[in-house]
């Protein structure tokens, strides 16, 4: 009985579990369909998705930037150039523990408290795989040692970054420029695409003005890379375009003579081709190391630069505005002749000083003793206040400024660089504008011997002069000549193009302009030359402060109240190749202090002819 | 004890008739497919290894062990497993409390236990251990079983589960209980008490959460979430759904797999093997696969279903739902709709001791199935 019962319990048993089985096998094929259909959902319906998340892991485009075009001067002198620097770069993700590695790496390398906190920095806004530069301006002993030591570092490397070097860094300081790490600013203005590897942009000078001749065109590469960043093959490369070079018009050669030559003035001296408008000279004193600021200059350096009382960071050659002082005489003169309010031979008296009709206030000359009876050729040899505060008066304002303009006084000249001043050329109507009042004829005579509102740019000077010793033909000034060895010259035709009512007037100026050289009296006699020719004139301007918004320091005070010294000048004559401005700030005469700057110039430039 | 009577009748013939596998007690039918997957599975693990012999010549060893031991196990008789049963589960429950005491930590978990010349886990003895002495209590009672008898099997499953799942090895645990559950629902349980615990379990849920280590949680929430931690812990689940996403139909062919074979694809020999078949061989390929192994379940099953005790089936049963467990869990979680939790691909993952019991598992299949006598044919 108990087996019969076991047989059929058995039997109950089995059909239990055939059901259970079954059941089981109903549940298998539910979590069957879905896995399959989990798989088909992500191998047909998201394949596209993660096809391109696949190419993103393994594709690693890699942005190439380019190489920094070059700046030559005339003869071919590297200015501006890009030499390696030795960076000391890390991969975090390829680092397994970072602290240790920083630890045994500033064992042999020193790095400091703040190349850590600046990679750190660095870090947090990096993306995956990207080279952290840990530290900078490796010396070669340092990257000597990192290499004996490298197998112990995985993940780290040294780089050769290129760097821009100047190698005239205190004479070219303001015309090269500098270039210096991108900021917001520069962010707002560049394409960033372009820009995407780049570290550095030109911030002054050439550099600033000719950023996208310099910069060059980005290039891209696409390289098949692994889950621990190390490429394997390269797919695709477009390389970068490397940017430009530049040659310049300038003479490293006579950039040294005149910047050495102001010794220890500050001051601005510009030079300019009269042929061309070629820029020969544009320096501006005191330099400073422009190659500081490709490095990231010091907070403490770069205060010391912007407080500096001679203020170095400032480019007086393009943006310096100077009474021109007694420098506008010979354009006077000529808008006098040309006016017909004066003629060659007419003489003036000059007793020291003027007084306008009914009135008491005396305008002195600057010779107490006065000149006597003087011509425009002796005014101007001699430099004569009273002469030119008649002629002013004669003259009145508006004429000169419409005159004066035509020699672009009160213009800016047009030159390729960024950031030029256009001086200030008064004129009635400039002063109603600026100050709603109407205007004294003794501004008039102010204005006649170059003081009071005018204001000029040693570029606009030199300009100035290059248009006077042409003869009323010239060309607009330009610094760079040459872009990849094509030459530049947007215009073959003269900008200038004066042509005077009477065209003896010319002669008339550039003969007393040559005697204040080489005549008896004429106030630069002392630069008088042998070889060659020189027409110039001197000037002296009082200075009743620089319009730079800067205050002086009060123990600078007295040396700041000195005049600046003014010299224009050009040579040969004849044939007039050169034309200079000096300026010499507090230097006190033209004569004596800025003048022998522009002969030591053109006896460099007339030799080297 | 009835059993004893079973066990005379087991006892007495063989089927001797077919030479060859037969003989040997081999199931030629299951063979073939562990072969072929195998097979495949060093096929997918060179590449893995992208092209590491070292690799394969140790799976390959592995393989060798573990078929050894199949065929071992595949002469005991199922009755004298079934003695074998209670013992050991008592070992095995044993050494478990071993581990807990002397265990070497690996990864922050406690698994191994080193006995001087080998390392050995005693959660592997325990796979095959607690479905045995599940198939054992239940069967010797009346089916379906009462419900003293289920709360009796769910302590026995209660223990090594929690034991395991303290070292912490979530994966294990979770395949032990579920071969022990196997058993359970195969005996018959009722519906009512099935849903009645299902209840009762999510309610524990919170705290299952409370007694899980940090490691644990984090997976479940990267599961949940994987995009939210995308290098830490969510790096594995993202890069695997990209392998196997970017494998398409028909994949991109052998060794080819750029998220494998450039290293993106983490664990790519290990846990998720399976993402670099499914990148190198798409869904065709995946189709195929998994047939394999439904092929080697319906075997199993089949073979449980032909089993002639109540044991046996129950044990058998157990074994081909557990296999299926082992891949669901495992695809689950490579696919990304299973949390991670550390079960390798079976047969194919690279890998020895669960490899071993594995086989072992199938070891008893074939003995339940070849140990059969001729009344039943």
């Amino acid at each position: 009985m108990k087996a019969k019962f076991k047989i059929k319990d058995s039997l109950q048993e089995n059909r239990t579990f055939l059901s259970r089985a079954v059941t089981l096998l109903f549940f298998v094929i539910v979590l069957f369909a879905i896995l399959l259909s989990r798989l088909a959902y992500l191998q047909i319906e998201t394949h596209k998705k993660y096809t391109a998340l696949s190419l993103n892991n393994r594709v690693k485009l890699s942005v190439l930037p380019p190489v920094r075009g070059l700046i030559y001067d005339n003869n071919g002198v590297v200015l501006a150039q890009n030499n390696p620097s030795y960076t000391l770069e890390l991969i975090p993700e390829q680092i397994d523990n970072i602290e240790k590695t920083l630890e045994a790496l500033s064992k042999i390398i020193p790095v400091n408290e703040k190349d850590i906190e600046r990679f750190n920095r660095k870090r947090l806004h990096s993306k995956r795989f990207s080279s952290i530069p840990l530290r900078s301006r490796l010396n070669e002993s340092e990257v000597a040692l990192f290499a004996v030591n490298r197998h112990l570092f995985p993940g780290v490397e040294v780089h050769a970054r290129l760097l821009r070097h100047y190698p005239f860094p205190e004479i070219t300081s303001h015309i090269v420029g500098y270039v210096g790490a991108i900021n917001e600013k520069d962010l707002k203005k560049i394409d960033l695409v372009n820009y995407r590897e780049t570290r550095f942009i030109g911030k002054t000078g050439i550099e600033r003005s000719y950023e996208d001749r310099l910069h060059g065109t980005v290039g891209y590469q696409q390289t098949e890379n692994t889950a621990q960043g190390r490429s394997i093959k390269l797919l695709d490369k477009i390389p970068p375009i490397t940017g430009q070079d530049l040659t310049l018009n300038l003479d490293i050669k006579l950039q040294r003579i005149a910047y050495d030559a102001l010794g220890d003035h500050t001051g601005s001296v510009v030079g300019i081709d009269t042929a061309n408008g070629a820029i020969k000279v544009f320096v501006s004193k005191p330099g400073f190391n422009s190659n500081l600021f490709v490095r990231g200059i010091s907070q403490k350096d770069y205060s010391a630069l912007q407080k500096a009382s001679n203020k170095p960071l400032f480019d007086r050659s393009l943006r310096g505005q100077y009474p021109p002082g007694s420098t506008l005489k010979p354009f006077l003169g000529l808008a006098g002749l040309e006016a017909k309010v004066i003629s060659k031979n007419q003489k003036k008296f000059c007793p020291g000083y003027y007084q306008l009709p009914k009135q008491k206030h005396k305008y002195r000359d600057w010779k107490k003793t006065g000149h006597g009876a003087t011509n425009i050729h002796d005014a101007i040899v001699q430099s004569c206040d009273v002469y030119f505060y008649k002629l002013a008066h004669a003259l009145e304002i508006d004429k000169m400024h419409d005159f004066l303009q035509l020699f672009g006084f009160g213009l800016t000249t047009g030159i390729d660089l960024l950031g030029e001043k256009k001086g200030l050329l008064p004129s009635q109507q400039w002063k109603k504008d600026k100050y709603g009042t109407s205007w004294y004829p003794g501004e008039t005579l102010i204005a006649g011997i170059g003081q009071g509102f005018n204001l000029t740019t040693p570029l606009q000077l030199a300009h100035a002069t290059s248009i006077l010793a042409n003869k009323g033909i010239a060309h607009k000034p330009s610094i760079v000549s040459k872009i990849e060895g094509n030459i530049v010259r947007d215009n073959i035709e003269p900008t200038t193009n004066l042509s005077l009512n009477n065209p003896n007037n010319w002669g008339i100026i550039i003969a007393a302009m040559q005697d204040v050289i080489e005549g008896l009296r004429g106030t630069a006699r002392r630069i008088k030359s042998k070889d060659y020719s020189i027409a110039g004139k001197t000037g002296t301007a009082q200075v009743f402060g620089i319009k730079q918004e800067e205050k002086y320091d009060e123990d600078t005070v007295a040396q700041h109240l000195k005049d600046h010294a003014l010299f224009i000048a050009f040579a040969p004559v004849d044939k007039p190749q050169l034309a200079i401005a000096v300026i010499v700030e507090n230097g006190g005469h033209g004569g004596s202090v800025a003048a022998p700057i522009a002969r030591a110039i053109f006896d460099e430039y007339f030799e080297s002819l | 004890m009835n059993w004893s009577k079973k066990s005379t009748a087991f006892n007495s013939q063989y089927q001797h008739k077919k030479p060859g596998l037969a003989f040997f007690h081999i199931d030629a039918t299951l063979l073939a497919l562990l072969v072929l997957l195998s097979i495949i599975g060093l096929m997918i693990l060179y590449s893995a290894g992208q092209g590491d012999n070292a690799l394969l010549v140790r799976q390959l060893t592995r393989l060798g062990v573990a078929f050894a031991a199949m065929v071992i196990i595949a002469q005991i008789p199922p009755y004298t497993l079934r003695r074998l049963s209670p013992i050991l589960f008592i070992l095995g429950v044993g050494l478990l409390l071993g581990v807990l005491f002397f265990g070497d930590m690996g990864k922050g978990a406690q698994r191994w236990l080193n006995l001087g010349f080998f390392k050995f886990q005693p959660s592997e003895l325990l796979k095959l251990a607690t479905p045995m002495m599940v198939a054992w209590y239940l069967s010797d009672h009346h089916l379906p079983p009462k419900l003293k008898h289920v709360v009796f099997a769910m302590i026995f499953i209660i223990i090594p589960t929690l034991l395991i799942a303290k070292q912490p090895d979530l994966g294990t645990s979770i395949l032990i209980a579920s071969s022990g559950i196997a058993v359970l629902f195969l005996a018959g349980v009722s519906w009512r008490i099935i849903i009645t615990v299902m209840v009762m379990l999510a309610a524990l849920a919170p705290a299952l959460w409370s007694v899980m280590k940090d490691y644990q949680r984090q997976r479940v929430l990267t599961f949940l979430n994987p995009e939210s931690d995308p290098l830490g812990a969510g790096y594995h689940i993202i890069q695997s759904k990209i392998a196997i996403g970017s494998g398409g139909t028909s994949g991109k062919g052998w060794m080819n797999g750029s998220q494998t074979q450039l290293d993106f694809l983490p664990e790519s020999s290990t846990d998720f093997i399976f993402a670099v078949f499914s990148e190198e061989f798409g869904l065709i390929g995946c189709i195929g696969l998994l047939s394999i192994y439904v092929l080697i379940f319906l075997r199993s099953i089949y073979i449980s279903i032909q089993a002639q005790d109540t044991y046996s089936r129950l044990l058998a049963g157990s074994l081909a739902a557990t296999f299926f467990v082992y891949l669901f869990v495992n695809v689950g979680m490579v696919t990304g709709i299973l949390p991670v939790v550390g079960v390798p691909l079976p047969l194919i993952s690279y890998g020895g001791t669960s490899m071993v019991t594995l086989l072992i598992g199938f070891g008893i299949l074939m003995s339940i199935h070849t140990h059969r006598k001729l009344l039943s044919s």
